[in-house]
């Protein structure tokens, strides 16, 4: 099922992202249905729809860490051509390391908990090849004061830090090497309400600043409300409604996304 | 089939204690092994009359390279009269016939614990080094399947990760022994726990080293002249111990890795560690004819 969107501002933009007709099963469970969808540059897309509605697989998918059962992905830029899901294991975590920044709603996946906050960020770094330790210790500084962490923290383990600190690790982390595409699987989820709006915040600005594309996957519409220029809503793996954010959050269409939009307001 | 068909029971089957099937396969690794420099090769691991731990990996190359004309020395942490090393030496001369020396330059095959002699090695010596962890990546990587697949992606930034931390931690690499090393530009191994002076003996060196981890199962290869470099930051150089200025309280020899000897009053002496290269400066300054070798160290400075 292919989704028309309605994106003025960006018609004339080539995406940066396309996703044909993706589809996934677990044994029994059709995880993620026939999905398709664009990004354009320098835009969010929000995901939203109940636990266990696929937003989430999609995302790793997106993500290259899933291979999908049937579907394309290709990303608009130089180094790459053609659908990524045939990329090979070594291929597809370049890529990752150097385009695609994540940020997981568990910090335990995406963190190495023992190691320096300023570490983490460097492990990015490194995997892209940088070798000079000075220049990782900057990078490393850069990023973390982006995603306005604490700097007298900067070598403190994530152990040891809140949920809130340990999201802005992982999105310097994502930031440093100023990926092309920015996934962000439920950022806020498990903060406490002031906290989220700090880390929305950080989110906000540095997409503002820095123009990254972004998908973000969230149950929380307020979030993506918060975020995103257009929704997806997906329900039982498949993809309900989709169109500009303010379409969707004041004349949706579907009832699933009606009973969302109520629920929340 | 069954295995008594497989089997023969003759002399020569079991000369060096091994059987002709452990030595073979030992061999296809240990080609394998200099094939790929670096490159662990997995291998069944006999039990041989010692436990696990103590040398079993090198015991089983030794007992597989000798024969009864090798000249064969064991050292451990550098010095010929251990234990340890006494024991392996006394073993590998009775199964094998082979003639045993404390003299490096006398040695056909050298199995160590933890030393590189002082001494160069020549083209026609064979470096045994007893490994307790062959993995490099198992600091960084507890899963093994994924240490493989690192390994095969050469995806070693986490090596370089662990150092990041000693240095943001202590200010320093505080790596000391098993200083995780590139080679032939490609695979990251572990040297053995030998310290961070003798890892540069091991680059484009002329002898073959192998290094085997019995209790591990897995041995890998430094060839001869091939790269073996030690992972660094660009703008962080590789340092050896600071031991080119201590001097042997025993021989006077200045310049090598030395052993610290405390004393009741605080202070240190200092030891060679490579006990024959210091009975050896002993014998020559008490005015007996000994030929000392090249060093890889000349006044505590790489040669």
């Amino acid at each position: 099922m292919t989704i028309a969107l309605d994106a003025p501002r960006l018609v004339q933009a080539q995406p940066l992202l396309t996703a044909q007709n993706v589809s996934k099963s677990y044994g029994d469970v059709q995880a993620v249905r026939d999905v398709s969808a664009e990004v354009f540059p320098g835009e969010v897309l929000g995901i939203v729809g109940e636990s266990g509605s696929g937003k989430s697989t999609f995302l790793r998918m997106l993500n290259l860490e899933e291979t999908p059962d049937t579907g394309t992905y290709t990303l608009d830029l130089p180094e790459v051509e053609g659908n990524l899901f045939e990329l090979d294991r070594f291929a597809r975590r370049m890529l990752c390391a150097k385009r695609i920044g994540i940020v997981y709603q568990n910090p335990h996946l995406g963190l190495l908990m023992n190691h320096s906050s300023s570490g983490n960020v460097a492990e990015r770094l490194l995997v892209a090849g940088e070798r000079r330790f000075t220049e990782l210790r900057e990078r490393a500084s850069e990023a973390l004061q982006a995603s306005e962490f604490p700097l007298e923290r900067l070598d403190a383990p994530p152990i040891e830090l809140s949920g809130g600190m340990q999201q802005r690790v992982q999105l310097a982390k994502a930031i440093a090497l100023e990926p092309a595409l920015l996934l962000l699987d439920e950022p806020t989820t498990g903060l406490d309400v002031s906290v989220q709006a700090l880390v929305l915040d950080t989110l906000k600005r540095l997409q503002q600043d820095r123009n990254i594309t972004m998908v973000i996957v969230s149950h929380d519409l307020g979030v993506i409300r918060t975020l995103a220029d257009r929704v997806m809503v997906m329900r039982r793996g498949a993809v309900v409604e989709a169109g500009l954010a303010d379409q969707i959050f004041q004349d949706p269409q579907h009832a699933y996304t009606q009973q969302l939009v109520h629920a929340k307001l | 089939m069954s295995l008594s068909s497989l089997t023969k029971d003759w002399e020569p089957m079991s000369y060096g204690f091994l059987d002709a099937s452990a030595k073979r396969e030992i061999r296809r690794k240990m080609l394998k092994a200099v094939a790929v420099p670096g490159c662990q090769m997995p291998y069944a691991s006999r039990e041989v009359p010692m436990a696990r731990g103590w040398g079993t990996g090198g015991l089983q190359v030794s007992l597989t390279l000798v024969n009864p004309k090798t000249t064969v020395k064991v050292i451990d942490q550098g010095a010929d009269d251990s234990v340890n090393a006494a024991s392996i030496r006394r073993f590998l001369a009775r199964v094998s016939g082979a003639p045993t020396t404390l003299d490096t330059l006398e040695a056909d095959l050298i199995q160590s614990r933890h030393r590189i002699p002082e001494e160069k090695l020549r083209a026609d010596q064979v470096l045994v080094l007893q490994v307790p962890n062959p993995e490099p990546l198992r600091p960084v990587q507890p899963n093994m399947s994924i240490a493989r697949q690192m390994h095969a992606d050469a995806d070693y930034g986490r090596m370089w990760l662990q150092l990041y931390e000693q240095i943001v931690r202590s200010g320093r690499v505080m790596q000391g022994a098993s200083y995780p090393s590139l080679v032939n530009g490609r695979h990251v191994m572990t040297p053995s726990p030998i310290p961070r002076w003798d890892v540069p003996k091991l680059h484009m060196a002329e002898h073959l080293t192998i290094l085997s981890a019995g209790r591990e199962k897995r041995l890998h290869a430094v060839p001869p002249f091939t790269r073996v470099e030690p992972l660094v930051f660009d703008d962080v150089p590789y340092k050896v111990e600071e031991h080119g200025e201590l001097i042997c309280g025993r021989s006077g020899a200045k310049g090598f890795f030395m052993n610290e000897i405390p004393q009741d009053d605080g202070t240190s002496t200092y030891e060679i560690s490579d006990s024959d290269y210091g009975v050896k400066t002993i014998r020559q300054a008490e005015g007996a004819q000994v030929h000392l070798g090249e060093t890889w160290y000349k006044n505590g400075e790489l040669s």
